[in-house]
């Protein structure tokens, strides 16, 4: 029973590692963006909900319909104003910008809101848990997180396989010269995309500061955990993502069932393995 | 009579790199006898760039010459400083020799990590290394040995064997980074001048073109992440003999040994041997203007590297290039056309 417990908790926690996956997935997927600030960027929107929830009093849950269209018009300015510029010479341009825009978050959350610790309160849900026969306990939280990342999957596929926008998206992803030459205008198009992707940016974020105290420095080990689930699930596949957050938790709560220290290097050590028999993650759709 | 034919040859030298080994040697004596006339504070200084500087050069080498855009290298610098604690430390070996070792140790290590991250290309590289390197610092918290997670400090008696005075000591630490500084730029210029840094030039200009044309392009990567690799290791040693205490976050930190560097090589100018002089020389000097500002201080390096890649992204020395046609350190070599000589009388 114990062993069931931890595979159920390890795939819990796969969600919310897919969670703050999405955004960047987006990113890499569609722009070949190496966005090295998007852990920052996650906890910049920790931040923001921090803000909005202490000047309006709202509940964290519902201080979402804020975060989220301010990330959305960072995501949009960002890229039209910066990423745009550094997407035609490799891989160096978008991973030094990222790199300084990584820095810049870091620092200037520390300045305005010191290196202390702070937590978004969510009350009862946060420690709520079902009980389940056999002696098995779910946290409530655990399992929203999950819902939402499945969620916001399965609506980013209808986005990206049901809408004239997602087409455009999948067409740009797949030959961008070619989707250029048939009237789409890429960069306007690149900076919808890190909107969007900013959005589900926002929605990890507040779920981050629910489920954990969070300080200006959390956000390198985020990224590593985000880009790790990217790269496992395959290159422009979401519910790949999924998959690779999962395989992810999987590792992290075997590892630290065998010893709390392993947690982390269980979890790099499943991305290195499977990195070597497939370079390419699991299941690609897009090519890099 | 002979036809009046136009002449060439082969030059590899500049004007420019001739006037300048009269202006750098002295420069390099001066900085060799500074324990002698300057106080310690500026000698520290000066040590500390030149570590960071051989750093920068090896980063160098390896992106922008051989196309490996690691962000791991910090995995090298935390293996040599372990080495070199290890070795004096439990084992009790001599620091001299340890220093010695801690190069090779870092080399021989990235024979099996490059076994893996060579499957990868691009971005998947850059993520690949910087998680090994979280892997090896992570290991390096599990051993006891080693001092787990709080790490290990270099004994008195360990120093004393350097030298048993204070002030010799610090000089032969000075005296050791700028040698490994002088030391590392020898190597990638001299493998840069050499058959290997051609096929290096072509593989930084196109990977696929410089296949084609017979360079054995993963022969030449590998062994320049090895060499790399080594030389990071030594430099960690020496950089962690200097700090007297290491521990996984201090050893394998992303910002201070990768980031950092990477920001000196691109600000100066990736690809080329001069850019991380320059790049080294802005970041310490904005360094010492405005360290004691913080986080304001790490903001504008941000902001700067952001401004310099968008609107110079071959760095300030590339900036340079573009305009004067200047070469300080010439690795290449240009034709160089002479007038027909006037048919002499008979």
């Amino acid at each position: 029973m114990d062993w069931i417990n931890i595979l159920i908790q390890g795939g819990l926690l796969g969600g919310f590692y897919a969670l703050f996956a999405i955004g960047l997935s987006m990113s890499f997927g569609i722009m070949r963006l190496v966005n090295i600030a998007h852990g920052d960027l996650i906890v910049l929107a920790a931040y923001v909900g921090l803000v909005v929830t202490e000047r309006t009093g709202l509940d964290p849950f519902l201080s979402m319909i804020l975060v989220a269209p301010i990330m959305f018009a960072l995501g949009y300015v960002l890229q039209r104003g910066l990423l745009n510029q550094t997407l035609t010479g490799g891989l160096l341009p978008p991973l030094l910008v990222t790199f300084g825009i990584s820095i810049i978050i870091q620092n200037g959350l520390l300045e305005v809101f010191g290196a202390y610790d702070h937590r978004l309160e969510e009350g009862a849900i946060e420690t709520a848990s079902l009980h389940l026969p056999g002696g098995l306990s779910i946290g409530v939280f655990p399992l929203v997180v999950f819902a939402v990342a499945v969620l916001s999957i399965a609506s980013l596929q209808l986005l990206f396989y049901r809408t004239r926008l997602g087409r455009a998206f999948r067409a740009v992803s797949d030959d961008a010269d070619t989707a250029e030459l048939m009237g789409i205008d890429n960069r306007k198009l690149y900076a919808y995309a890190l909107g969007i992707a900013m959005v589900f940016t926002a929605i990890a974020g507040v779920l981050f500061g629910i489920r954990t105290i969070f300080a200006p420095s959390a956000g390198p080990i985020r990224l590593i955990l985000a880009f790790e689930a990217v790269i496992i699930g395959g290159l422009g596949n979401m519910w790949g993502t999924l998959i690779g957050g999962i395989v992810l938790g999987l590792a992290q709560a075997i590892g630290a069932a065998l010893d709390p220290n392993w947690q982390i290097l269980a979890g790099h050590l499943a991305f290195l393995a499977i990195l070597i028999v497939r370079p390419n993650g699991l299941f690609p759709r897009t090519r890099d | 009579m002979e036809a009046a034919v136009e002449t060439t040859r082969v030059e590899r030298g500049t004007k420019a790199s001739r006037i300048f080994v009269f202006v750098a040697l002295p420069v390099l004596v001066a900085l060799a006898t500074m324990p002698w006339w300057s106080d310690s504070g500026n000698v520290r200084l000066v040590g500390e760039m030149a570590y960071y500087l051989a750093l920068a050069q090896l980063w160098n080498l390896l992106a922008g010459y051989a196309g490996l855009v690691s962000v791991g290298q910090q995995a090298y610098v935390g293996l040599g400083g372990y080495a070199l604690f290890y070795l004096t430390g439990p084992m009790n070996m001599n620091v001299y020799l340890a220093i010695l070792l801690a190069g090779p140790f870092a080399g021989l290590m990235a024979i099996p990590i490059s076994f893996a991250v060579f499957r990868l290309r691009g971005a998947y590289f850059a993520v690949g290394t910087w998680v090994v390197s979280e892997v090896v610092g992570l290991l390096a918290s599990l051993f006891a040995v080693l001092g787990a997670g709080s790490g290990m400090s270099l004994t008195p008696a360990i120093l004393r064997q350097i030298s048993p005075d204070r002030d010799t000591r610090s000089m032969i630490l000075y005296l050791g980074s700028l040698g490994i500084s002088v030391f590392v730029f020898a190597v990638v210029y001299l493998l840069l001048r050499s058959r290997h840094g051609l096929a290096l030039t072509a593989i930084r200009d196109s990977e696929p073109a410089s296949a084609s044309l017979g360079v054995n392009t993963f022969r030449t990567k590998f062994i320049v992440y090895l060499a790399t690799a080594a030389c990071t290791g030594l430099i960690g040693a020496l950089i962690f003999l200097q700090k007297l205490r290491i521990s996984p976050e201090a050893g394998f930190s992303i910002n201070d040994w990768t980031v950092v560097v990477i920001f000196m090589v691109v600000i100066g100018g990736i690809g080329t041997l001069e850019g991380p002089f320059i790049g080294m020389l802005i970041f310490i000097v904005l360094r010492e203007l405005l360290a004691d500002y913080g986080s304001i201080y790490l903001m504008l390096l941000g902001a700067i590297a952001i401004v310099v890649m968008l609107k110079a992204p071959f760095g300030i020395w590339g900036w340079i290039i573009q305009r004067y046609d200047l070469q300080l350190f010439p690795v290449g070599r240009r034709l160089v056309l002479t007038p027909p000589a006037q048919p002499t009388q008979k």
